[in-house]
């Protein structure tokens, strides 16, 4: 592109859109702003606001990676925030005004486009354009003498050029002059059509993804199960136009969770192996769901996204009756495991109790208080508080069951127990720590545009490959019959080259190619 | 398995070595250049700088060899690929980087990036060793794929590849405006009267402005530097592009989703629009050369961000850096 062209005919652009003729007076204003749009600058514009506008979504907290974050900027900005949130900044990339840029883009994209694939598929049927009359002013041209009438030379050069799979014209010229026109490297412009209707394919893959799929977690302590319905998730997320309908029938039961840990602490390994069924009436097969490696059902992919303890506590009446007995998954705090959670025995029980309590894998005592120094459960210990009063399970509004409202409660004392011991409580009720379980999260995830993204993403590569890689070029050559002095007849062969796209590689290419045929 | 430690150490003592030769070599290219133009000044041929010139590449291919022997000994040592942390990416980086430089070397006449190009290398594999190393160890279970190989070799190549290119791009923008100065002189005796008058001719001046004027000859042409450094990218965006997508696939498998606007997701995007700016750019009447080149540039230092201050700065998904 930064050769200079001196002959009209070869300067028809070709990167770029295609020129449109100047907008008249009597254009209507409608189609001026859509060649505007269509206009490449538009797109660079486009490309450079939307990279612009992706970066308050890495410097903002965002809502889809970490509410968390999130509600902790509301609070240290409590004038700021709201505003900012009616700007969606803390929704970026779900945010009208970003859809807008990347919306405007891919229409300037088929404006672009559609023009160009008409002009390519009718450039894929042409012939190579005649010859410029002056060869010799091409950026890569020579000429020489040869004794072989214009017809044979003109012969084989065709013959070389078809070898190396070049689009090739004879024309006859006046005076017995023959001209050869050849071009090569379509694949390129082919390429940069592809490589950007592969983006169109991505942003309908993306869209189906938006519109169809679903996502969600769920906890589960081995020995459980989970049925793949609604109602067994902890969280759900379905997108926009997804029906219950959608998730296929199958269930999984947790067998067994293993994990290692380097002598540090950082882990090593986690393996979850689960029973699972495609549909109820299946018969079980096992699988092991590690990361990098989720169980794959019907087109839902169940993936391990985290791992802690489940407690299991008993808890009896005076008289000895058993009035509440189950694992109870307590919420890691740290990276060693140090982990909290509640347990509520609403029925039974003279008084309603809830018990309070800080898990240690394995127990470390530190001038900062107990913590765990390691997260597998080598030496468990549970502090726990139990408290008495009602604990508002009654009172309609929805509780948390990770939190007891302690202000209303009155604290019956507190305890350390390891497993296999028992807590004797004044009024005579007594909590066993049996022991510890492990729990598993499980993210279970469907997204229908997948596939069809990945053909995009297939594409996009090809296309690029493609339209970066190849060359295209022009080539000519002209043999005209000249009369010497003496009466013997010789012709006089122009050879001229030019660099459609890229001139890296032109002027070897040219070079090989007349040495060839000199000879 | 515990890492290796001898075999730790024998790495870290060709890391060391690698610094060092590249320095040297650095000093042989720039060495290459101050003699040139001693040469020139006298009318000489140029025949010492020369060799000097050859000599600093001769080094830079020994440099290259004990470069690589450090990454393979690291893997070695730590039983896994020798890019698991942020100490060994920017290694391998800048060991791509040098390599790009040693092809470009063996196919057109290159040696005046030498310089250029062995100044970043020193200083990215200075900030590695002392910022952030870490020894060798094992790898996060959930880097634990056969994709590391996949994604972060093509993150590398590429980032090696962009790294040479902004080398070039850099130099393309000094010698289109010393080509722009050269031109406003030429323009006849009273621009170069005016550009004199501007310029209080004073010894310090003077011998900036001989440099100046040397570095002029020393680089080829902008247009050249310019169809370089496309070139260069031309090479580079598809990888990137690649490394994304075999990102994104590999999110798939790790964390249930392919695409998640995760920080290092965004950057990497970022950096992947403005490059595609940039190519458009120079299909783009108005925008071809200097602005493309600064579009270029941009993309470089998105890249920067997506590396240095994704890993360390914002917190996200991909925190493997191991400095903290």
């Amino acid at each position: 592109m930064t050769d200079t062209i001196p002959d009209t005919a070869a300067t028809e652009q070709l990167s770029t859109a295609p020129t449109a003729p100047a907008p008249t007076a009597r254009m209507n204003v409608a189609l001026r702003a859509w060649r505007q749009l269509t206009s490449m600058r538009t797109a660079l514009l486009l490309l450079s606001l939307l990279a612009l506008a992706a970066v308050p979504g890495t410097l903002l907290p965002q809502r889809g990676l970490n509410p968390v974050k999130v509600a902790a900027y509301f609070s240290a900005h409590p004038h700021l925030a709201p505003l900012m949130d009616k700007l969606s900044l803390f929704d970026v990339f779900a945010a009208p005004w970003f859809a807008a840029i990347y919306l405007l883009l891919f229409v300037s994209l088929i404006g672009c486009l559609v023009p160009r694939i008409r002009l390519h598929t009718r450039a894929l049927r042409r012939p190579p354009p005649p010859a410029p009359r002056h060869l010799l002013r091409l950026a890569t041209s020579t000429q020489w003498s040869a004794d072989a009438p214009p017809p044979v030379v003109t012969e084989q050069t065709v013959a070389a050029l078809r070898s190396s799979h070049w689009r090739v014209l004879v024309r006859d010229e006046a005076d017995g002059a023959v001209a050869v026109a050849a071009e090569k490297g379509y694949l390129r412009e082919t390429g940069n059509l592809v490589f950007h209707v592969a983006l169109l394919v991505l942003l309908v893959g993306i869209a189906l993804g938006g519109l169809f799929g679903y996502k969600g977690t769920v906890l589960v302590t081995t020995g459980d199960g989970f049925a793949n319905v609604q109602s067994s998730y902890d969280v759900f997320s379905p997108s926009r136009l997804f029906a219950d309908s959608q998730l296929p029938p199958f269930s999984f039961t947790l067998r067994h969770f293993s994990a290692t840990y380097q002598p540090g602490g950082e882990p090593k390994s986690f393996d979850a192996l689960v029973d699972y069924r495609k549909t109820p009436d299946a018969s079980p097969k096992p699988f092991h769901i590690s990361p990098n490696n989720p169980l794959s059902v019907d087109g839902t992919d169940v993936y391990l996204v985290g791992h802690g303890y489940s407690l299991r506590i008993q808890v009896r009446d005076p008289h000895g009756n058993l009035v509440y007995d189950k694992a109870t998954p307590f919420l890691p705090d740290d990276a060693m495991f140090t982990s909290h959670g509640v347990v509520k025995v609403p029925d039974g029980l003279s008084h309603q109790l809830g018990l309070t309590g800080f898990f240690y894998p394995t127990y470390g005592a530190t001038p900062l208080g107990a913590q765990s120094v390691y997260p597998a459960p080598d030496d468990p210990t549970l502090d726990l508080a139990a408290w008495q009063g009602d604990l508002g399970l009654s009172s309609g509004r929805p509780q948390s069951v990770y939190t007891l409202p302690v202000a209303q409660l009155a604290n019956v004392g507190t305890t350390q127990l390891v497993p296999g011991k028992t807590w004797r409580l004044k009024d005579g009720a007594t909590v066993t720590f049996v022991g510890v379980q492990d729990w598993a999260t499980f993210q279970i995830a469907h997204d229908p545009g997948t596939k069809l993204v990945l053909v995009g993403a297939v594409l996009v590569i090809a296309g690029l490959l493609a339209s970066l890689r190849v060359r295209r070029r022009r080539f000519w050559l002209r043999a005209t019959p000249v009369e010497s002095a003496d009466g013997s007849r010789r012709t006089v062969v122009t050879a001229g080259g030019l660099a459609r796209s890229d001139a890296d590689g032109n002027a070897v290419e040219f070079d090989r190619l007349v040495n060839r045929l000199k000879d | 398995m515990a890492p290796n430690v001898h075999l730790a150490h024998v790495s870290d003592l060709l890391f060391t070595w690698t610094v060092f030769i590249y320095a040297v070599a650095m000093l042989g290219y720039a060495a290459e250049f101050a003699f040139a133009r001693l040469a020139r000044a006298r009318g000489d041929a140029p025949t010492r700088s020369v060799r000097l010139g050859q000599s600093a590449v001769a080094l830079t291919v020994v440099g290259w060899g004990l470069h690589a022997a450090s990454v393979a000994t690291r893997g070695f040592a730590a039983h896994r690929v020798p890019w698991g942390n942020m100490y060994e990416f920017s290694t391998m980086v800048s060991l791509v980087a040098v390599t790009v430089f040693l092809v470009l070397l063996l196919r057109q006449p290159v040696r005046f990036l030498g310089a250029f190009v062995m100044a970043p290398v020193v200083l990215y594999l200075g900030l590695a060793g002392t910022v952030l190393y870490v020894p060798a160890g094992p790898l996060q279970p959930v880097l634990n794929s056969y994709w590391i190989k996949i994604h972060v070799v093509a993150a590398i190549t590429a980032s090696g590849t962009f790294m040479v290119s902004g080398v070039i791009t850099l130099l393309y923008l000094m010698k289109s405006w010393l080509e722009r100065r050269a031109a406003a002189v030429s323009l006849g005796p009273g621009t170069a009267a005016a550009v004199e008058l501007r310029q209080p001719s004073t010894g310090v001046r003077d011998g900036a402005r001989a440099m100046v004027d040397g570095l002029a000859r020393w680089l080829p042409s902008s247009e050249r530097l310019d169809r370089l450094a496309y070139q260069v990218i031309g090479f580079a965006f598809p990888v990137w592009t690649f490394a994304i997508i075999a990102g994104a696939i590999w999110a798939k498998y790790a964390w249930s989703r392919y695409w998640g606007w995760d920080p290092k997701e965004t950057w990497s995007f970022i950096t992947w629009v403005v490059y595609a700016a940039y190519l458009h750019a120079r299909a783009t009447a108005g925008w071809r050369g200097r602005r493309a080149a600064y579009l270029s540039l941009l993309g470089f230092g998105c890249l920067m961000v997506d590396y240095y201050v994704v890993n360390t700065v914002i917190t996200g998904l991909h925190s493997y850096a191991g400095v903290n």
